[in-house]
């Protein structure tokens, strides 16, 4: 198979930035995206220019490093995949493919491809995480989890924080990324403990770097991992609840 | 919580684009942020569709004739008299009305005003939506033509300004010698389209943002949706069509 791409080159957060044309000779169907880039980035080296920049680690779909948009769409056009498990096959022979950043306020570009992701470390730190003291591990099964809830709360653990779902929203809302970080904690007994001051404190970082949700569904569709907007209708139950309940704990000499 | 200082370059090349205020009193607090205000919106949206399921099967009268009608309108001044002063109902829902619609539009125009700043640099080659349907993606534009329309409607039916045939309290002839004017009709029927468009994704969004999911009845959240937008245009529309093929005179 052979494909014309069409990349986003940029040297620097500041440059402007063009699309540049590229030709993929001898691509086989059952190389993934990533190693077509790979291909044309071994002939930029040999023809002495420089190569196209991309994150990428695992290449099995689970750090959540890759992504781009290809052809319009996150992480191209196969559902429930990251860009490293989308394979050649998917595209036409002789296809023109464009491929673009990620593209919002809060993930600059780095370079090319590259996009700088750490608004969602913003937002984790506000409240993505349970407190715990450290010592000897508890017996796990000391604490009963049905197993609805656990597999509720793995269903939206499955995130790999790609950044598709801000990428895909029209509104570059982060919405289907905080539920997702919020809620697989606000679903388990671990995380009840913080699970107000979780909620408010996840939703208002969001709102400082990311849109707002219109229900497009649009981030739905592109998440690799499948992850249901139904968290994104919990979250926004719990963030209401949360308002309330910590200005309860506030009226009881418990501010936060 | 954004740190108030960058611990490293990475960091600092990120700047917020919403600086949260000093916190209101609860619960107007909700209202500073976003999804407060789509909770806002929400809320305001359900006053809107129990007024316009009302204001549609209350017009049905028009096909009982002018008698009917127009006792209709003497009625809703009436409501709960004598139990309270005539047209204290009335003026208690128009009050209502207005305030939520000045909340629906504020709340629209501040999230709309976020999102632009959420996403600065468009993408530079085609979009290719995938699950965005047409009226999701065109809410900010059938809302403002609802708003126009509303404005219209009040000069038109309520205070006869752009009714040259106009005579407070004749509602049947009010309206016939409104709709048997073709662009006028035609201009309702546009905007009842609109309306529709708008219901479609409210009436389901509206929803997600009060946080009423239940996967076991999520399906019934999209038949809501377009069995209220189809019964909305459906009986809005039949009203300027009537007058003008002649079933309506």
């Amino acid at each position: 198979m052979k494909f014309t791409l069409q990349v986003w080159r940029q040297a620097g957060p500041d440059d402007r930035g063009h699309f540049e044309t590229y030709e993929a000779q001898d691509v086989s169907d059952e190389m993934s995206f990533l190693e077509v880039l790979d291909v044309v980035n071994e002939d930029l080296i040999r023809e002495g220019k420089e190569p196209i920049q991309f994150d990428h680690d695992c290449r099995e779909g689970i750090c959540g490093s890759c992504g781009m948009m290809i052809n319009g769409q996150p992480h191209g056009p196969q559902r429930g995949t990251a860009t490293c498990q989308l394979h050649m096959r998917k595209f036409k022979d002789g296809e023109t493919i464009v491929v673009e950043p990620w593209r919002a306020a809060s993930f600059p570009i780095v370079r090319d491809l590259v996009v700088n992701r750490s608004a969602f470390d913003r937002i984790v730190e506000a409240g993505g995480y349970i407190s715990v003291n450290t010592g000897s591990a508890v017996e796990a099964n000391m604490l009963p989890v049905p197993k609805s809830v656990s597999d509720a709360a793995m269903d939206a653990a499955a995130c790999i924080g790609c950044g598709a779902c801000v990428a895909a929203c029209p509104n570059g809302a982060a919405q289907l990324f905080t539920a997702a970080k919020a809620q697989h904690l606000n679903l388990l007994p671990q995380g009840q403990a913080e699970r107000w001051t979780r909620t408010e404190a996840m939703v208002e970082t969001m709102e400082e770097y990311f849109g707002s949700c219109t229900m497009h569904r649009e981030c739905e569709a592109a998440c690799p991992k499948n992850i249901s907007i139904d968290f994104i209708a919990y979250l926004n139950r719990d963030y209401v609840k949360a308002k309330t309940v910590n200005r309860n704990l506030t009226g009881q000499g418990l501010s936060q | 919580m954004a740190q108030v200082t960058p611990r490293s370059s990475v960091e600092a090349a990120v700047r917020p684009i919403h600086q949260k205020g000093r916190p209101w009193p609860w619960p107007a607090s909700l209202y500073q942020t976003y999804t407060g205000k789509k909770w806002a919106m929400a809320i305001t949206g359900v006053i809107g569709l129990i007024f316009i399921g009302g204001h549609m099967f209350g017009n049905l009268k028009l096909y009982l004739g002018a008698a009917e009608i127009d006792a209709y309108a003497v009625g809703l001044r009436e409501v709960a008299y004598p139990l309270v002063p005539k047209g204290f109902l009335l003026w208690l829902t128009r009050i209502l009305l207005v305030a939520a619609l000045a909340i629906h539009v504020h709340s629209a125009w501040s999230i709309l005003a976020h999102n632009r700043r959420a996403r600065p640099v468009k993408y530079a080659g085609k979009r290719d939506y995938i699950a965005a349907d047409w009226a999701s993606r065109t809410m900010q534009w059938t809302g403002p033509i609802i708003l126009l329309f509303i404005a219209f409607h009040l000069a038109d039916l309520t205070w006869g300004w752009v009714n040259p045939e106009f005579v407070h309290g004749d509602v049947y002839a009010n309206t016939i010698a409104s709709f048997q004017r073709i662009p006028v009709a035609g201009l309702y029927i546009v905007a009842n389209l609109a309306l529709g468009v708008h219901i479609y994704h409210g009436a389901w969004s509206l929803f997600q943002s009060l946080g009423v999911n239940n996967p076991q009845y999520n399906a019934l959240r999209r038949l809501f949706a377009v069995g209220f937008a189809l019964a909305i245009v459906a009986g809005n529309i039949s009203f300027p069509l009537a007058a003008t093929i002649g079933i309506l005179e």
